[in-house]
């Protein structure tokens, strides 16, 4: 609670930088549509205006400055402007009881989180898996580890094309499956040097003792290392779905998809409708945001619940 | 057949070989830990190419390793433009610009504990947020020349480098800063002499965030229009012309031009924070 104040200072801070930067991007667009609509502006023609600095313009057209607030196709959308796109196209659809239409983006939030967390599910199981194998197997872990290191340094996302292509060469139908691959390939990564810091981050000392206890191998695998992992575990998730998320709306953009929050990116920049944009990425955001803070909220539970400080 | 027998074979034995190797008294020294990781994907490359080969899969949705070899050396002034253009020209610039404006203003917000309070939560929820998605918005402000991608890249390396920079800022314990108070340092000495070499760990751990960071922006702002030349074009274009060799290719100079500057900036690490606990007793 200490830290709302800084927190509500700094985001009012971006979004006063946000107002005020919307004048000077959009003054040209703004004076052009003035002009057309027969207005006197200075200098003259669009040609003169684009060798005359955004500040002059500014200085001489003070009138029209507030024109640039409410254009229809934005350089740079004012806050509220998206705001209401945002509200177009998922409140009122629900309000209006279409909230799966196809302009909805209710829809495609929902087509982007059913692939993130297939390949979020996907990635968690072969992180956990990879971990589990390093920890207990020296052979992997010298052959395997610095080849997981490697992968991370190659851009993956060059990939995600190929990989959509491929499937569907392959006879795998719609683009769920290729998504869910790339979105498991960004997030596997992070779980594994998780899990493998929290396999084995038990002293030896507990070890030992659960071996004078007679424990077998599996039984200090349960109750030990697997208990132990599990603060490390949560920390990498938080990291992992926000990868899973990003993986996802890569594996939209490349050749024509139709559906999903990159689809929407894509299509709004192709039919140059930036206010579209926009509400795609801000809906993203949302949903990023609330995947890691639905994250966060159950390692806090379950840490409370297993005993731990969290 | 016989390909896929010969790879699988093969397979087995590179594997047994790592077993035998990991098991001898010598796993710990230099040569045997870099020959294990290389037998590992040496012997991957070999079952590709046997798979390919042995079950006759069409070049066009797999060509083999070797395919991949050839298009790689006949055409590497294509390869080498594409390179200049992505990642010399748009990763790069991006990386240097935004890194070190992210370095500057983490050191302006740390004097204010206000700042940083307010920063830090935001930094790294922004960090979270898939940016790549400004990409198309960029290109339409900047143009389609790598100006838009090194903006893309700007955007974001900013908040991973930030958060980073800040986190390191207050790694010192007041009886540090307490003695370099005793020393009569002002505040410039005691942040070149304390406070950044002390960052300096956290500081490296978001330039190499960063680098992964750079490559994805470079390459995926490249599918929202691009100059005829780029990795990322070469790629969209080149999936759609079924030129699936020449896109190995450039997989295969993404791959180097990544892992290359991950370990440059992992080298520059080693050398600068040589005295922290994680970089010591390495050879």
């Amino acid at each position: 609670m200490r830290s709302l104040l800084p927190i509500l200072t700094v985001l009012g801070a971006i979004v006063a930088i946000w107002y005020l930067a919307v004048a000077p991007m959009n003054l040209r667009v703004a004076l052009d549509q003035v002009e057309r609509s027969g207005a006197t502006v200075e200098p003259a023609t669009s040609v003169e205006r684009r060798a005359t600095s955004v500040w002059r313009l500014m200085l001489n057209n003070s009138e029209h400055v507030s024109v640039g607030y409410a254009l229809e196709r934005p350089r740079l959308p004012t806050p509220t402007q998206v705001g209401q796109e945002l509200w177009k196209t998922t409140g009122e659809m629900v309000l209006r009881g279409r909230a799966l239409s196809k302009r909805s983006l209710i829809l495609h939030g929902w087509i982007t989180l059913k692939s993130t967390l297939s390949g979020f599910v996907l990635g968690t199981v072969l992180g956990i898996l990879g971990a589990v194998a390093i920890v207990y197997s020296r052979v992997t872990r010298m052959s395997l580890m610095p080849w997981a290191i490697i992968s991370q340094t190659i851009p993956i996302v060059a990939l995600a094309p190929m990989i959509i292509v491929l499937s569907s060469q392959l006879g795998v139908e719609g683009r769920g499956l290729p998504k869910a691959i790339i979105s498991a390939y960004l997030c596997y990564f992070p779980v594994l040097v998780g899990m493998v810091k929290g396999l084995q981050s038990p002293a030896i000392a507990q070890l030992d003792l659960l071996r004078t206890y007679g424990a077998s191998g599996l039984q200090s695998f349960l109750k030990l290392r697997l208990p132990a992992s599990v603060p490390y575990l949560f920390t990498s998730l938080k990291i992992g779905i926000a990868a899973a998320l990003v993986g996802t709306i890569v594996g939209e953009l490349p050749t024509g998809a139709v559906s999903g929050l990159g689809a929407r990116i894509l299509i709004g920049d192709q039919f140059g409708t930036p206010l579209a944009i926009w509400a795609a990425l801000f809906t993203a955001a949302i949903l990023a945001g609330l995947l890691v803070t639905f994250l966060d909220l159950s390692q806090r539970l379950i840490l409370r619940r297993m005993g731990m400080p969290s | 057949m016989t390909w896929l027998g010969i790879a699988l074979i093969f397979w087995l034995a590179a594997w047994a070989v790592n077993v035998a190797l990991a098991r001898s008294r010598y796993h710990n020294t230099k040569p045997v830990r870099l020959i294990v990781p290389l037998l590992f994907g040496g012997s991957l490359l070999v079952l590709w190419e046997g798979l390919v080969r042995g079950l006759g899969i069409s070049p066009v949705i797999l060509p083999a390793p070797s395919v991949v070899a050839q298009t790689f050396v006949t055409s590497t002034d294509i390869l080498w433009a594409d390179f200049t253009q992505t990642v010399l020209k748009g990763a790069l610039s991006g990386y240097a610009i935004g890194c070190l404006s992210a370095f500057i203003a983490a050191i302006a917000i740390d004097r204010s504990a206000f700042l940083t309070r307010g920063l830090l939560p935001i930094g790294n929820f922004v960090a979270a947020l898939p940016i790549v998605g400004i990409a198309p918005i960029l290109v339409s402000w900047f143009g389609f020349d790598w100006q838009s991608k090194a903006a893309v890249v700007v955007v974001m390396v900013f908040f991973p480098m930030l958060v980073n920079t800040v986190q390191g800022l207050r790694e010192t314990d007041q009886m540090q800063r307490d003695l370099m108070h005793t020393y009569a340092a002002g505040y410039i000495t005691t942040l070149t002499k304390l406070r950044l070499p002390a960052a300096m760990p956290f500081v490296f751990n978001g330039l190499k965030i960063a680098a992964t960071l750079a490559l994805i922006g470079a390459i995926v702002a490249e599918y929202f229009g691009s100059p005829t030349r780029g990795m990322g074009f070469r790629i969209s274009t080149g999936v759609g012309s079924l030129s699936i060799d020449l896109v190995w290719a450039e997989i295969f100079v993404a791959a180097l031009a990544g892992s290359g500057f991950y370990g440059a900036v992992a080298l520059i690490e080693r050398a600068v924070t040589f005295w922290h606990p994680s970089q010591r007793g390495r050879a």
